[in-house]
């Protein structure tokens, strides 16, 4: 008979907690649900609101980023590299530390100026307050909006002068850093690790190609380039060079890819002037090459386009 | 193909009963499917390409906004290095189709017909039946990074083809998007585009203004409207918010071979967009010039023109509006346009004017307000008013051939997902002007109404 009533209390307990917790849970959706509807943006004097912005989202990106905003709009299969899953709320261009939620400038300047080699245009065109609404949609997607800040935005020395021997010392830390390992000896995205890479959700991702164009993954000017090696491409394999790279150093870096770009830029004339080279796969490297430094691996640049 | 039936009646009750009917069938069947859709986005061929919705470039497909303005201003390009086909599967066939199945009902208020006595006495007239449009075969793209081209070959319903755009066109030159030259065949560089109108109707499917001839008039050249074929020269500041194009064509009004290419005219527009902050799109202001001469006859051989002569000039000017109110807009559209007096009265230069010619000339505009529910749905209304300021003969009345136009209809695109596009359209027309009636030369009304399946894939 004891047993029968506990049996009974144990079921009569779960039956009145099982409610309140379903309620609770309810609640807690509702209240989360819309509270990320009345999510906020805020670039300069504008404030976008989601509310505001969920047409726009769906008259010009559900059909890459989805009803969901998980990346898999009805036009993603077709798409390479795949649309932003805002979800997780990872995002590459970010002027804030890796690993940290960007700014609200950060995604408002990520829409205008679009994702270079990518399906994502610059949408420039659209108006501000049109994109500032789009960025509160965006982030509405993602519960880390609700519990988390954006990080602090990285600090930007001022640039130094380029010189040679600035330009030398950064082609010494693409070795030495070794980004010549997936963006190639001569910067063309062929680097012995490039077909092994990956994105954080696990998909082929192609390193940067220099020689495609003016233009770095997250802006046009040399400062844009300082802050990804600083920051990250975060959900890309690209880390973060913070703890690895001093300030000086990384303007070295920049300062030496800019020679390996197409425009004719001050840092490409200093190049040729001193007679510097990329490397070929197979050449020799600056100073005594470490075995794990000779990139014998590297394949044939491919000219046709890869990413 | 007209496949229904031709009725001439006085009273045209017995006509509207059936009309209503339809109507009311038609609805019936519309809020069926209404209620059985599901969201979507269409894809065309250029979305095809991108992956981007239709909503995307289309405020309301066809009708641009912004944002197609733009890809379009960069050559067909989005400017983020996928823009040539290297980036395409080689099967990738930057083709699309578009026609319009129908039941419409066009009306005539008086229409000469002829009497068992042999002469003629205006009666009305009304046909209504299913039917088809024209067939649009677009295909355009890039050939190359800033290469690019557009082929339109395009029927009447009989599937009589003619190539309605045939163009080149090269941008960035000299890498600055302030010089893009195109040649060949196309439309002008009209911000409120005709060949992009929503609606389809006989007698709302353009814009009268853009066409606009005073009666007894035959210049045929000055043809805002049509495309022409000539060379363009166009710029615009990278976000397209400043746009400007000087186009030299000739005055033939886009008819290939060359008997009457001996006169050019020149077509110029400039316009700013701005953001008036009342949400649902930039605004933009501009202004545009339509200048030349046209011949006024040809010398032929054998009764064959072999060329045309005796230019004479003409000019259509005025400015145009895009004003955005969050889900409400309107196109507002001016032209102050003059003919030479030869044009006025059909005289051949080589002829002396009537007694007391003058230069006909006028005043018109409209405004289009569309209502956009979502991208999905569309309201359009249209007014349009055309008054002549100036007869090209003194004893004309002065009312002669001023034009009212009245246009409302709805569109709905029930799905739209990655490789076409389908819409409801439903119209109602009304064109009433001064002295264009046969005999009586009394007001001419001309009504449609229009229902079809617009598609394109």
């Amino acid at each position: 008979m004891r047993i029968r009533i506990r049996k009974y209390r144990l079921t009569l307990s779960v039956f009145a907690v099982l409610p309140l917790a379903i309620a609770c849970w309810a609640q807690q959706t509702e209240y989360s649900e819309n509270q990320r509807l009345g999510m906020e943006s805020h670039v300069g004097n504008m404030t976008g609101n989601a509310t505001v912005g969920a047409p726009i989202y769906k008259r010009f990106c559900i059909g890459c980023h989805g009803v969901l905003g998980d990346g898999e709009g009805e036009n993603a299969q077709w798409i390479d590299p795949k649309p932003r899953n805002f979800t997780i709320a990872i995002f590459r261009c970010r002027s804030t530390p890796t690993g940290t939620l960007p700014t609200d400038t950060d995604l408002y300047d990520t829409v205008g100026r679009g994702m270079l080699n990518s399906n994502m245009p610059p949408w420039g065109p659209l108006t501000d307050e049109d994109r500032v609404n789009l960025v509160a949609y965006v982030k509405h997607f993602s519960p880390r909006w609700l519990t988390e800040k954006p990080g602090t935005p990285i600090v930007i020395p001022p640039e130094p002068p380029v010189t040679a021997e600035r330009i030398k010392q950064g082609r010494v830390l693409f070795q030495k850093m070794e980004c010549w390992k997936c963006h190639g000896v001569t910067g063309r995205g062929n680097g012995p690790s490039a077909d092994t890479l990956t994105d954080d959700q696990n998909r082929p991702i192609k390193p940067f190609n220099f020689h495609d164009e003016n233009r770095f993954k997250c802006g046009t000017t040399n400062a844009a380039m300082y802050k990804d090696f600083m920051t990250g491409l975060d959900g890309s394999p690209m880390p973060s060079f913070a703890d690895n790279l001093k300030p000086d150093e990384a303007w070295d870096l920049v300062f030496y890819l800019r020679t390996l770009q197409p425009a004719d830029t001050i840092e490409k004339r200093i190049a040729q002037q001193i007679g510097l080279k990329p490397l070929e796969p197979n050449g020799q490297l600056p100073g005594p090459p470490a075995p794990a430094e000779n990139p014998l691996g590297e394949k044939p640049t491919n000219n046709s386009g890869t990413k | 193909m007209q496949t229904g039936f031709t009725t001439v009646s006085s009273s045209g009750r017995q006509l509207l009963k059936s009309l209503l009917a339809s109507t009311f069938a038609f609805s019936i069947f519309f809020l069926v499917f209404l209620g059985s859709t599901t969201p979507g986005r269409a894809i065309p061929a250029f979305a095809r390409k991108y992956g981007l919705p239709c909503s995307a470039c289309h405020e309301a497909w066809p009708m641009l906004n912004v944002f197609g303005q733009t890809f379009k201003d960069n050559g067909y390009q989005l400017m983020n290095d996928r823009d040539s086909p290297i980036w395409q599967n080689p099967s990738y066939w930057p083709a699309t189709f578009r026609m319009t199945p129908n039941w419409h009902r066009e009306s005539a208020s008086q229409v000469a017909i002829d009497t068992p006595g042999g002469g003629q006495v205006p009666e009305e007239v009304t046909q209504n039946g299913f039917d088809l449009t024209g067939l649009d075969f677009h295909t355009g793209g890039t050939l190359y990074k800033n290469y690019s081209f557009y082929l339109l070959p395009s029927s009447d319903p009989t599937g009589a083809f003619h190539f309605e755009t045939v163009m080149a066109r090269i941008d960035n030159i000299g890498n600055s998007p302030w010089f893009n030259f195109k040649l060949g065949k196309f439309e002008l560089d009209n911000i409120i585009s005709e060949k992009r109108i929503l609606t389809l109707s006989n007698q709302g499917g353009f814009y009268h203004l853009y066409h606009f001839i005073p009666l007894g008039d035959d210049n045929v050249f000055g043809q805002m409207g049509d495309n022409q074929l000539g060379a363009e020269l166009m710029g615009h500041s990278l976000n397209d918010r400043t746009r400007y194009s000087v186009a030299l064509l000739s005055s033939n009004n886009g008819q290939v071979q060359l008997p009457t290419k001996n006169a050019y005219s020149t077509f110029v527009t400039v316009s700013q967009a701005f953001d008036a902050g009342y949400q649902g799109g930039v605004d933009r202001v501009g202004a545009y010039l339509f200048i030349g001469n046209a011949p006024t006859y040809t010398l032929n051989s054998g009764g064959v023109p072999v060329t045309a002569i005796g230019n004479k000039p003409f000019n259509r000017e005025g400015f145009f509006g895009l004003v955005y109110i969050k889900k409400l807009d309107f196109q507002l559209f001016y032209q102050h346009g003059w003919d030479s007096a030869y044009f006025g009265t059909s005289t051949p230069s080589n002829a002396p004017l009537p007694p007391g010619a003058s230069a006909p000339s006028w005043n018109g505009g409209f405004v289009e307000a569309h209502y956009v529910v979502n991208p999905q749905m569309i309201f359009i209304q249209r007014d349009e008013f055309v008054r002549m300021s100036q007869q090209a003969l003194p004893t004309t009345p002065g009312n002669f051939g001023n034009l009212n136009a009245y246009t409302f209809g709805f569109r709905y695109y029930p799905f739209m997902f990655s490789r076409a596009g389908f819409a409801y359209h439903a119209e109602y027309s009304l064109t009433q002007q001064k002295g264009a009636a046969p005999l009586t030369f009394t007001q001419l009304a001309n009504s449609s109404v229009f229902l079809g399946f617009d598609f394109d894939f």
